[in-house]
């Protein structure tokens, strides 16, 4: 049974932050809220509600980029003829992501600010090192889901699709607080465990995110994403890979690392070569250097190669 | 913009409301959760709250606290029992109702966030002497072995060929990828859903 609190319809961005603190947590979409509260792995005095607040859903295009609101669904990213035109990555790692139904309802904002699911974080019984505990159980736990990069503090994998794409396309993220808002690129706001165990982003208690900024391609520029998991209708994934090709490529790994990846040597030959099979071929093994799979997970490895060199031809071919 | 958003915020309160929307600029989308008027403006809760819910076209009045799911309001509190719960964490679709005509899964909606928004549930789709024609197929092809996961099957289907009228085998697949049939009725379910939709559903 959930624990009681106080649900509060927040009306705009500054009526929201007034009521964060501590206690409170910010709802939008609800779907990992609920599932959170049910799982009693939070128990907040109250919630914001920020589905009342106006204008937060909006998607623009204007000569500097795209500009997300946060309460823009995965749905509405999915179907968004200029995001499946000029940041197709974006509009297939939405697409992709969970269900029809949830797709309806989560948010894109929600999505990057997901907790993880790794079934040690999640289950109640277990008190682990990023609820404040002292170990991390899937260092020798079951581990198969676990990350392959960054992985020797806590294994999670970063569980958000959407942050995937945002960082092969360079995204900022916009956040408002009591003293105002500031710019950080997407690059900067995911926290590593080696940083801060607790925490995977830097908004903090008392922020919200209230955009995301996509800078305009440059002409020629073109991206893919791909998924790869146990199941071919819905699942999570056991890999997933999105690439941007252009002046700048990008090549950023999900459910590999308790950030979402950037495989900068793959990225360095994407840079530097005429894109074919050799070079695809190439940077794959690149974007693998360095792993450290865990005793049940180094299967994800050629799974990754594979679909980093298939998203990389995909781009190319878009 | 929809007709419901334009009724509900006049665009000046909806340009002022915006963080993102500068003058001049085209608005690509809107989405279904803005249209949201929510029933209270202060913190509520965390006892019960009264509110009115709009379920298939009838007007209910109940009492439900903050932690209420529509799911739990509309079993437990309305004995609106067609909807079912089997994961209660958004894995399975079994808990599929319509909120506005969209579906979207009912263990994962808190009552309160429903709002003035109509819900529609599978006792809302048709009767056994009345049935939806989605329904009717589902009978036809004995597309139901438990019949835990058919009132979601349904809704998610006839959500499918409200906004898709003649759909391929692939759109049908994906419709319903979020809704799990443990008794692996699939091929029955797309045949049901391929038929109800030839007969113009
Ligand atoms: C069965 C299932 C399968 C799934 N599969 C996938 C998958 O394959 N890939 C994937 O990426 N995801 C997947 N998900 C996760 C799902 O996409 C996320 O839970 C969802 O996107 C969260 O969005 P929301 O709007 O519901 O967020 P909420 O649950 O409302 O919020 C999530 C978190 O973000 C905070 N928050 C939200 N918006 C803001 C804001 N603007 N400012 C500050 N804080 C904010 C909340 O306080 C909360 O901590 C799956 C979920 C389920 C249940
Ligand atoms: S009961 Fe709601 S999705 Fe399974
Ligand atoms: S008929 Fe039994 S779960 Fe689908």
């Amino acid at each position: 049974m959930i624990a009681k609190f106080q649900w509060q319809d927040a009306r705009t961005v500054q009526d929201a932050i007034a009521q964060l603190d501590g206690t409170s947590m910010v709802k939008a979409g609800g779907i990992d809220v609920m599932d959170r509260l049910k799982e009693g792995l939070d128990s907040p005095a109250t919630l914001v509600n920020i589905r009342t607040i106006p204008g937060l859903d909006q998607i623009r295009e204007d000569a500097t980029g795209l500009h997300i609101g946060p309460m823009v669904t995965l749905d509405q990213l999915d179907k968004n003829e200029t995001v499946r035109a000029s940041y197709t990555a974006l509009a297939d790692a939405a697409g992709h992501a969970a269900t029809p139904h949830i797709r309806n309802v989560a948010t894109v904002g929600g999505n990057i600010l997901q907790r993880p699911r790794c079934w040690y974080f999640r289950n109640e019984q277990f008190h682990c090192l990023k609820k404040g505990g002292d170990r991390c159980f899937a260092q020798d736990g079951e581990n198969e889901y676990h990350a392959i990069f960054g992985n020797q503090i806590c294994a999670i994998v970063h569980p958000s699709a959407v942050a995937v794409a945002l960082l092969a396309l360079g995204a900022t993220f916009e956040v408002t607080g009591k003293r105002g808002e500031r710019q950080v690129p997407s690059e900067q706001f995911f926290v590593r465990p080696d940083e801060d165990v607790h925490r995977e982003h830097t908004l903090a208690a008392d922020e919200l995110l209230t955009a995301i900024n996509i800078p305009k391609p440059a002409s020629g520029t073109r991206s893919a994403y791909m998924k790869l998991g146990e199941k071919e209708s819905f699942d999570w994934p056991i890999a997933e890979v999105a690439v941007v090709l252009g002046a700048r490529p990008g090549v950023v790994l999900g459910a590999a690392a308790p950030v979402p990846w950037r495989a900068v040597g793959a990225e360095r030959i994407l840079a530097g070569n005429p894109i074919n099979e050799d070079t695809a071929r190439a940077a794959a093994k690149a974007a693998l250097q360095g792993a450290t799979p865990l005793r049940n997970n180094s299967y994800k490895l050629p799974i990754f190669e594979t679909i980093v060199r298939r998203t990389i031809l995909a781009a190319a071919r878009a | 913009m929809s007709k419901k958003q334009n009724d509900g915020l006049s665009r000046r309160q909806f340009l002022r409301g915006s963080a993102l929307t500068a003058a001049g600029t085209t608005i690509l989308n809107s989405g279904l959760l803005a249209h949201a008027e929510s029933p209270t403006s202060n913190a509520v809760g965390p006892g019960p709250v009264p509110i009115t819910l709009r379920i298939n076209g009838k007007d209910h009045d109940l009492s439900v606290e903050p932690r209420t799911t529509l799911a739990d309001a509309l079993r437990d509190t309305l004995h609106l029992t067609g909807t079912k719960v089997v994961c209660d964490r958004g894995a399975c679709s079994a808990c599929t109702v319509w909120i506005d005509g969209i579906p979207v899964n009912s263990c994962l909606t808190f009552v309160l966030d429903v709002g003035q928004r109509e819900v529609t549930t599978i006792e809302g789709l048709g009767t056994p002497d009345h049935m939806h024609p989605v329904q009717a197929a589902f009978v036809e092809y004995d597309a139901a072995q438990c019949g835990y996961c058919t009132p979601g099957m349904v809704m998610s289907t006839a959500a499918l060929l409200k906004s898709n009228p003649n759909p391929t085998l692939e759109d049908v697949q994906h419709a319903v990828s979020g809704n799990l049939c443990r008794c692996g009725t699939y091929p029955k379910v797309f045949a049901a859903a391929l038929a109800a939709a030839r007969k113009g559903a």
